[in-house]
């Protein structure tokens, strides 16, 4: 039976944001407000002051959960939600306005790479340094040094000061300090964006042999992946308050359901990143039903269509187009194009605007938010060509007319498929 | 036990007889796990030494990294600790010594101003470099937890060892000058750690106002200047009479200057009520520096 490990009750965090004060007073300005406050009674004048010039904001308000013994916890919301200011909590950094934590175990956080990193000493004593500093006894770093050198890739470069280092060796060093710690409790906020995908990876091997070992772990990350990797449970924060804890799956539903994109049409008039002779351009993107109705999110099994809304400087009625998209999925993998040419669409008419549509039946992407790029070839010429054009977000449908809804952790793509049993 | 003591405690369950009692029930139901409450904190916040004490292994690192920076850059590194009471000295000993001829209290005029000046210039570094030292270590204080006190006391401490390279020189000036210190060279340790007290204190002061007013920073110079000029470095505390002589002991620096040169010189100015007025002054103004810190201290990550 798991102990509770973290308790959190009611717990809340105030900011004091003033509209024109800088963040911090000069004690100039500090005297000659206490003087003009003084014709009045003392102290009202002086907080009628002080609340004539600063809001308060919330960053954390009536937090309540739960931690066990050995879950792994991501904590996803969009930014601005609270997530590294409750990590900031735990980690006694700042002080709560409200509530209550109890924590049971040894602490360390990982609120940044390089935390204590010194460019004029050399990779070894920095190592030392970064070690004190997160929490490490000079017993263990010295353990743990030729692990971490190792982990790092840096042994030829031990002794040379970090400032000759390249960037990439100075992150992985810096995040190899904060890897080797060993406390019963991890605080990780979003540091695993550092190095390249092979060290990525390794990061994350590493992150999960920690959690794996039994460790209690909290984890911030916009990488659904990794928190999907990683995570048993995952809690939302929106807007300082907990809109869910429980199962990571349905964490991450939820999160994508609620946030991305509010609605399904983008606007591309403004965007300047686009390649081609702009004869034609694309203005919006929206993705609607079969009716033509305007979609919040599509469904997996729905029959959608995606339409290309464009102006253009001639109109042609029976041109050679070439309008294509390519999916791509959350981490970046290319999933499909879809084009007209495929589909035996060679020549379709042009106008001054007007829009092109694809019809996409039985739409088979599991949910998650994919992105999509956009290119238009007009009569050999390529007219327009946008990266991370717009974004398809998906939630669980019912595909296969079952009922229920499949499970989201087996792969990307649905396909339609039947099962019969011969008997020989 | 206090309703302003109710903040961020720790139970320490290896030593269940810890000051921290108030946690001891918790301790006894999980052994051998620390336990951590996490509470707004209100008013007046306890020292906390103990955590300080655990925490000395950072401390160490700190003034270890202090010290390596600074005397890796410079080429000057070693060479400034002692140019710069050196030469205050020959400045001294040229227009207080020669021209305005104040008294020496019987030594030459450069080893009297010369050891006033090793404990001050060790005081009024640790005191400059203390108040900047919080907002200096604004990308620690921000991302990792550790007693915020240690920052201050790591940069005062780190001024030692450019005290010991002044000092050496100073050993060197009495070989000259052909002095031999008495058995009352033996109190000097305690001097030293009056002026650690001193610089100590005034320093926490001044960090933590510094974090939330940052115009201190420019106060700093200024009064580390006027501070110099009211302390008996250029000329003996001697030239005041009793009763003003023992409250003039409330600058801490009074009684280790006057101190430093009883202890190696042999001066005339035996611990009495002038040094003791300034111990107190000094262990006072500690004492009232560590509380004033602890109690801005949960500003400090949301401030800086």
């Amino acid at each position: 039976m798991a102990d509770v490990v973290i308790r959190v009750d009611n717990l809340g965090k105030k900011y004091r944001i003033g509209s024109a004060q800088p963040r911090y007073k000069s004690l100039r300005e500090s005297i000659v407000d206490t003087v003009r406050a003084f014709p009045g009674l003392l102290s009202n004048a002086q907080s009628a002051i002080r609340n004539s010039r600063s809001e308060e904001l919330w960053a954390l308000a009536d937090l309540s959960f739960e931690i066990k013994s050995g879950e792994v916890v991501g904590i996803i919301g969009r930014n601005g939600a609270g997530k590294s200011t409750l990590l900031k909590v735990l980690s006694r950094i700042t002080e709560p306005s409200t509530g209550r934590v109890e924590i049971h175990g040894r602490v360390g956080s990982l609120l940044e790479v390089g935390t204590g990193f010194h460019p004029e000493l050399t990779g070894r004593e920095n190592i030392y340094l970064s070690g004190a500093i997160l929490g490490m006894k000079r017993g263990e770093i010295a353990r743990r040094f030729d692990q971490m050198v190792a982990f790092a890739e840096v042994e030829r470069f031990i002794d040379t000061p970090v400032k000759h280092y390249s960037s990439g060796m100075y992150m992985r060093l810096a995040f190899t300090v904060a890897a080797h710690l060993e406390p019963e409790i991890l605080l990780v906020d979003e540091v695993l964006a550092v190095g390249d995908s092979s060290f990525q990876r390794k990061c994350i091997g590493r992150m999960s042999d920690v959690a794996k070992a039994g460790r209690t772990v909290l984890f911030v990350s916009h990488n659904m992946a990794a928190i999907q990797n990683l995570c048993s449970e995952g809690l939302i924060l929106d807007g300082g308050r907990m809109a869910f804890m429980g199962n990571v799956d349905q964490a991450i539903n939820l999160y994508l359901a609620n946030g991305a994109r509010p609605t399904q049409a983008t606007d591309l008039t403004a965007r300047v990143d686009r390649r081609g002779t702009q004869t034609l351009r694309f203005t919006k993107v929206s993705i609607c039903d079969s009716e033509g109705k305007q979609l919040e999110t599509a469904l997996s099994g729905q029959d959608i269509k995606i339409r290309f809304h464009y102006e253009s400087a001639a109109d042609f009625e029976d041109a050679a187009v070439n309008i294509a998209f390519n999916v791509y999925s959350f981490q970046g993998v290319l999933l499909t194009n879809l084009n007209a040419k495929d589909a035996g669409r060679l020549r379709m008419p042009v106008g001054r605007s007007g829009w092109f549509e694809c019809a996409w039946p039985k739409f088979n992407l599991r949910s998650g938010v994919y992105t999509c790029a956009l290119f238009c070839e007009l009569n050999g010429i390529i007219v327009d060509w946008l990266q991370s054009a717009f974004q398809i977000t998906v939630e669980d449908g019912d595909f296969f007319g079952t009922g229920s809804i499949a499970d989201r952790s087996q792969g990307t793509i649905f396909v339609p498929h039947d099962w019969s049993s011969h008997v020989e | 036990m206090s309703s302003t003591d109710s903040q961020f405690g720790i139970g320490d369950s290896q030593s269940p007889a810890s000051a921290n009692s108030q946690f001891a029930i918790r301790n006894s139901q999980c052994p051998a796990v620390p336990t951590l409450v996490i509470q707004p904190s209100r008013g007046w916040v306890s020292l906390r030494l103990g955590e300080l004490w655990e925490y000395r292994e950072l401390l160490y690192f700190l003034v270890w990294r202090d010290v390596k920076v600074r005397y890796k850059q410079t080429a000057l590194g070693a060479a400034w600790a002692i140019i710069q009471p050196f030469f205050t000295m020959v400045v001294f000993s040229l227009f207080f010594g020669k021209l305005a001829k104040i008294p020496s209290e019987g030594v030459p005029y450069p080893i009297f101003s010369y050891a006033a000046l090793v404990p001050w210039t060790f005081f009024s570094n640790g005191l400059t470099q203390s108040s900047n030292s919080l907002v200096g270590s604004a990308n620690l204080i921000t991302k990792v937890y550790f007693p915020r006190l240690t920052i201050p006391i790591a940069t005062v401490l780190s001024g030692v060892i450019d005290f010991v390279l002044a000092f050496a020189v100073l050993l060197g000036m009495m070989l000259y000058y052909g002095i031999i210190p008495t058995v009352n060279v033996l109190w000097l340790p305690l001097f030293l750690l009056l002026a650690l007290v001193a610089s100590l204190g005034v320093g926490l002061w001044l960090s933590a106002l510094n974090v939330e007013y940052r115009d201190v920073r420019y106060v700093v110079p200024f009064l580390t200047q006027f501070w110099l000029f009211a302390t008996p470095i250029a000329y003996p505390s001697s030239l005041l009479n009793e009763p003003w002589r023992t409250l003039y002991g409330l600058n801490p620096m009074v009684g280790v200057v006057e101190g430093f040169r009883w202890a190696l010189l042999g001066t005339n100015t035996a611990p009495g009520p002038m040094i003791a007025v300034s111990s107190l002054a000094a262990v006072l103004i500690l004492v009232g520096g560590a509380f004033y810190f602890r109690r801005m201290e949960k500003t400090f990550a949301d401030v800086v």
